[in-house]
């Protein structure tokens, strides 16, 4: 049996690819692609009547294949079904990094997983507190309720929209420009931050529309998201491309957090680099430059 | 576990089998085909016998079509329609005890 490492709740999760759970053709090497996350679906993408099925497929899928470095989150099916609970069991016994709770609409469906993901620890003697949690958003609720779902539980790494049914929901339909999901977007990104775990963009899925995606992943970096759901694996490289610093970026913040380090240990609080003011408020953003650039190869110091 | 009544569970796409199993006095009877049965007939069939065996299946008739599964997933499928076959596939499954 694949063992997994103990996941870590803030890793680097620029892309988040779906893949049908019951389906062993895509299940079987969905770690060649390189995405950062692997997202097992046990909801939408399985029939009412598979649902048995798509779960001892997971099973043995997490048990057996090795996924390396990729993270492993299962989306289970919503609360208001009867398949989530069997579903939580499931994911916590073939040693699932994460669980991605659909449709969340407030901190009590938070803490109702987390009870039984606690529960679902204590009987297959998982490490209590192993598995992680995320919630996808899909409503006009869940985005009001944003802030006490970022705030719900120690488990939670982050919040996602889920476009489709938001959409739905708002009876809008997508637009290019993003203004149809720009106010929610912006919602769940402030409460996100403001109660510090990740926050991700919904799929885009129009597959040979690339203008269209690129300029919604632009606009996803310059809006603060840390990754996007995908559906494709060709859709990878280039949110990677995007989401990594740039060269000068990442020769900055190398200069501001040796600058910081120096000008600190010497008692001074605020200097200029390159002719800027830096003071402590820029240290975490410099620090975070460096790490997201030595996870895509571009920085090979010793600072973090 | 026993095989109560008629069920099946899998596809025929690639890299899945389709399993049916019905019940049956005596022994196992078991029929395989597969797309790679000359490489991998053998391999397939231990499979199969081994993961009815785990279930503690010692009668019926059980039907393998395979389209070039991993064991993960022989194994996923058998374990399914055995258990659909007893009603018993949709909670309460003993992960890690006999489904391993």
């Amino acid at each position: 049996m694949i063992k997994r490492p103990k996941p870590e709740r803030f890793r680097l999760r620029r892309t988040m690819m779906f893949m049908n759970a019951q389906k062993p053709g895509l299940i079987k090497d969905a770690y060649i692609y390189g995405c950062d996350s692997i997202m097992l679906d046990l909801e939408d993408a399985v029939a009412e009547n598979q649902k048995d099925a798509a779960r001892f497929s997971l099973y043995h899928a997490l048990t057996t294949i090795d996924y390396g470095s990729t993270e492993v989150i299962v989306r289970i099916n919503g609360l208001d079904t009867p398949h989530w609970q069997e579903d939580i069991r499931v994911c916590v016994a073939g040693g699932a990094d994460g669980i991605r709770i659909a449709k969340c609409e407030s901190a009590q469906d938070v803490k109702t997983v987390e009870a039984a993901v606690e529960a679902a620890e204590k009987e297959f003697g998982v490490e209590v507190g192993r598995t992680l949690l995320m919630a996808a958003l899909e409503s006009p609720k869940g985005i009001l309720n944003a802030y006490e779902i970022c705030c719900a539980s120690d488990r939670l790494f982050g919040v996602a929209i889920s476009g489709g049914d938001f959409r739905k929901c708002m009876q809008t339909k997508f637009d290019p420009s993003g203004i149809d999901m720009l106010a929610a977007r912006g919602q769940m990104l402030l409460a996100a931050r403001a109660a510090g775990v990740q926050c991700f963009d919904t799929v885009f899925t129009d597959l040979d529309d690339e203008a269209g995606f690129e300029a919604e992943v632009r606009q996803n970096k310059a809006m603060g998201f840390d990754g996007k759901s995908l559906i494709n694996p060709k859709q990878i490289r280039l949110v990677h491309e995007l989401f990594a610093p740039t060269e000068k970026e990442v020769a900055q913040a190398e200069a501001i957090v040796r600058a910081y380090r120096e000008q600190s240990a010497a008692g001074v609080g605020v200097f200029t680099v390159n002719g800027k003011m830096i003071d402590i408020a820029f240290i975490p953003g410099a620090e975070r430059t460096l790490r997201l650039a030595k996870a895509c190869g571009m920085y090979e110091g010793e600072l973090v | 576990m026993q095989i109560e009544k008629n069920a099946m569970a899998g596809t025929l796409e690639s890299s899945d089998a389709l399993v049916t199993v019905e019940p049956g006095e005596g022994s196992v009877e078991l029929e395989i085909s597969s797309s790679v049965m000359n490489q991998y007939g053998r391999q397939i069939r231990a499979t199969v016998l081994e993961t009815l065996d785990r279930l503690g299946v010692t009668g019926g008739r059980v039907t393998v079509v395979d389209k070039g599964a991993l064991d993960c997933t022989l194994k996923a499928r058998v374990e399914c329609a055995v258990m659909r076959s007893c009603g018993k596939s949709d909670a309460g499954i003993p992960w890690g005890g006999v489904i391993r």
